[in-house]
């Protein structure tokens, strides 16, 4: 090529072009859309980054070895606070993980339970989403629409559990019992709240609706539809390649959900599909998510309407030694996969815990869909893909 | 002597009343656009300040502003810094001088005069230095990027803004504000029936030009935290706060003026002291209009927005020109 006349023109061009330093811009950590301390350092060339690179690790607590310091059932206390938007959801699979290894199995009325719980925290952490993305977007409204709603799901989850964000209501070998009917301290008086079905009942009736507004405010709005078509694409290889997982995959057309594969949860007893976008754009997670919402809303009325009868909890030793080995339990939270690879020695506590948490895998992405990406699609992609730095730093 | 007297003391009072009109409106509007906006999202908005309504919210957070510590960052640019939020008021206040508010010339109107349009549009455009100002004396980079955001989108949005009012100007044979009012009062509809295309586009200029939601990239808080009044705090704060609403207000008397026909309605005497109320209240349905577009609509990007004024609002506004130039001779 050297010496042709496309060669002299293509230098010609490189010379005239305007040479131009790029700016090193600073997003976070404190910042109004990283969703907590998310930092990034991003080289921008005008508002185009060259190249962003994420920094992680202001939310640090630890919690790993925090939990080799910790008896199991204190261990629960702590991980719901790894993504506080969905906390029951982060229980259940350590909660499975310790049982296999005891060889213990929760009474089918607690896994039912379970369940329903988990797919509550997955409504009440995808409504967040519907609230804080068109938030990112500029549009205040949506936000009031959504957070109304998750408050009625969280009123019920305290209703039963007694927190709103951080139940600790799982039990290794089942959940812990509730006074239903007034004051008693039998063990046959202990179960789920009366009059908590027919709430739960009327108040999916109800996220549905809202599923309803959202849709009509946002999905139709020509400018939502303009900030997030074809912004941020992710190919499904590419994510997986990453280790990108839960409903940022399946907007990318992966057909991957661990309820339809796994059995830490009965899921298989319910009828319920699994949404799966097309071209993995920023409105593909959106579109995925809200599905998600009425598949969950699907699955809860199904379970409320046949929550089979037993005790809450089978026959576990008062003191909860987990005999030696290890084991790996990974369940469909709201966020992605989240995984508990826990290894006993036989102690009080586990000689290691390690949590594969979904947003750590899914904000590893960020490098490589941000390339290229304009400063106002950082905030569209950084918020479909829908992080909590909880669950990022642990 | 006395005369003079005279004179000083009158502009004492004209003075005083200009600085008293732009906060009032300012804050009006402010709480219009809180209640309003509550009313859209299922809350209560203001409530206690002022015994009733929380009328006086805007009052007690004015009195908060001013005792907030004035910081400027230690790398600005200070002169530029400080003088930035006058000039956007500058603009706003300079603004409501030609917006006839009734027949009379006596007390109808500051000073009508006979480039009236021309005038409102080159003085519009005095805030968008200001707002140029603070982003680049501000010496941070978020508020760079908004200032050059907007610089950007009020060049691209003054051309659509201008070539909107030109059909009006054609229609009415003058480019006085009182004129173009007494030429609608005097056919008796607004131009806004026959200069619809000129109205919308005037219109979405608007927004843009007063970077309201879909085109606040200049603010964006979720991208760039607060755009280019990201370093300002206290009272130069409020200035640009009180500035944002007290230009809605202008920016929609000018649109009032121009396609709704000003102080004029069917069946009422312009004469008397209804106009200024029928005025305000055409500016009212305008604010309103803008406020309830600012919670409904997501931002848009900001290629988006430039592709929108240069590939679209320009070439139908020079169309639309054309159209009624052609009419205006036809006819």
């Amino acid at each position: 090529m050297e010496g042709t006349f496309a060669h002299h023109l293509s230098e010609a061009a490189v010379s005239v072009e305007l040479e131009t330093e790029g700016m090193t811009l600073n997003i976070g950590p404190q910042h109004p859309s990283t969703h907590g301390v998310l930092r990034l350092i991003a080289t921008v060339d005008g508002e185009r980054a060259t190249n962003v690179r994420p920094v992680i690790g202001y939310m640090h607590r630890g919690y790993e070895k925090l939990s080799e310091v910790r008896t199991y059932p204190q261990i629960i206390t702590i991980i719901n606070r790894i993504d506080w938007v969905s906390g029951f959801a982060n229980e259940v699979p350590f909660v499975v993980a310790a049982e296999r290894l005891m060889g213990v199995e929760a009474p089918p009325r607690a896994q039912w339970i379970r369940l329903v719980l988990t797919e509550m925290a997955r409504i009440s952490s995808h409504l967040v989403f519907m609230a804080s993305y068109p938030l990112e977007l500029g549009a205040a409204t949506p936000l009031f629409f959504a957070l109304r709603e998750r408050e009625r799901v969280l009123d019920l989850l305290e209703s039963v559990t007694g927190g709103r964000f951080h139940p600790n209501f799982n039990r290794i070998g089942g959940v812990k019992p509730v006074y239903a009917a007034g004051p008693t301290t039998k063990k046959a008086g202990m179960d789920i709240p009366s009059g908590f079905l027919a709430e739960t009942r009327d108040a999916m009736t109800k996220v549905l609706a809202t599923c309803e507004e959202i849709e009509n405010l946002v999905a139709g709005n020509e400018v939502f539809l303009a900030r997030t078509k074809n912004v941020g694409v992710l190919p499904v290889d590419v994510g997986a390649s990453y280790g990108v997982s839960g409903p940022n995959l399946r907007a990318s057309g992966a057909g991957f959900d661990l309820r339809t594969v796994s059995d830490y949860l009965p899921y298989a007893e319910f009828d319920f599909d699994v949404p799966v976008g097309r071209n993995g754009d920023c409105w593909d997670r959106w579109w995925v998510r809200l599905e998600e919402i009425r598949q969950s809303a699907r699955i809860i009325t199904q379970a409320i309407d046949g929550l089979p009868s037993s005790p809450l909890q089978a026959k576990v030793p008062r003191i909860i030694k987990v005999p030696a080995g290890e084991t790996y339990v990974r369940a469909e939270n709201p966020k992605g996969e989240m995984g508990y690879h826990l290894v006993s020695l036989g102690g009080l506590g586990p000689y290691r815990l390690k949590i594969r948490s979904a947003s750590f895998s899914n904000l590893s992405i960020l490098p490589w869909i941000l390339e290229e990406a304009l400063v106002p699609d950082f905030i569209a992609i950084m918020g479909s893909l829908d992080f909590v730095l909880g669950d990022v730093d642990r | 002597m006395s005369l003079e007297l005279t004179f000083w003391w009158l502009l004492a009072i004209k003075l005083a009343v200009a600085a008293a009109v732009v906060p009032v409106i300012g804050m009006v509007i402010g709480y219009a656009e809180m209640k309003l906006s509550a009313h859209m999202q299922s809350r209560v908005g203001p409530y206690f300040a002022g015994g009733r309504f929380g009328w006086a919210q805007l009052i007690a957070d004015g009195v908060k502003f001013i005792q907030k510590e004035d910081i400027i960052p230690e790398k600005a640019d200070r002169p530029v810094f400080k003088w930035a939020p006058a000039l956007v008021m500058l603009g706003t206040m300079a603004l409501l001088v030609i917006v006839p508010l009734h027949p009379s010339s006596r007390y109808g109107i500051v000073r009508d005069l006979e480039v009236g349009i021309f005038y409102a549009l080159a003085i519009s455009s005095v805030s968008t230095i200001g707002v140029l100002m603070a982003g680049w004396s501000s010496a941070n980079k978020y508020s760079m990027i908004g200032g050059l955001r907007a610089a950007g989108q009020l060049i691209a949005y003054e051309l659509p803004l201008v070539l909107a009012t030109v059909g009006v100007v054609i229609q009415a044979g003058t480019m006085s504000m009182q004129g173009i009012v007494s030429a609608q009062v005097a056919q008796g509809w607004p131009f806004a029936l026959t200069q619809f295309i000129g109205f919308a586009i005037f219109m979405i200029a608007t927004l843009a030009e007063l970077t309201r939601l879909p085109f606040d990239m200049p603010i964006a808080e979720s991208e760039l935290v607060m755009g280019y009044v990201t370093e300002y705090s206290g009272f130069r704060f409020l200035f640009f706060f009180l500035a944002e609403f007290a230009n809605m207000f202008s920016m929609s008397v000018i649109a009032a003026t121009l396609f709704l026909g000003g102080y004029g309605l069917w069946g009422i005497n312009p004469e008397t002291l209804l106009s200024p109320i029928i005025l305000f209240a055409k500016v009212g349905v305008l604010v309103f209009l803008m406020i309830w577009l600012r919670w409904t609509l997501p931002r848009l990007r900001e290629d988006q927005l430039q592709t929108l004024a240069w590939k679209w609002l320009i070439p139908i506004s020079i169309l639309n020109i054309i159209v009624t130039a052609v009419l205006k001779v036809v006819i």
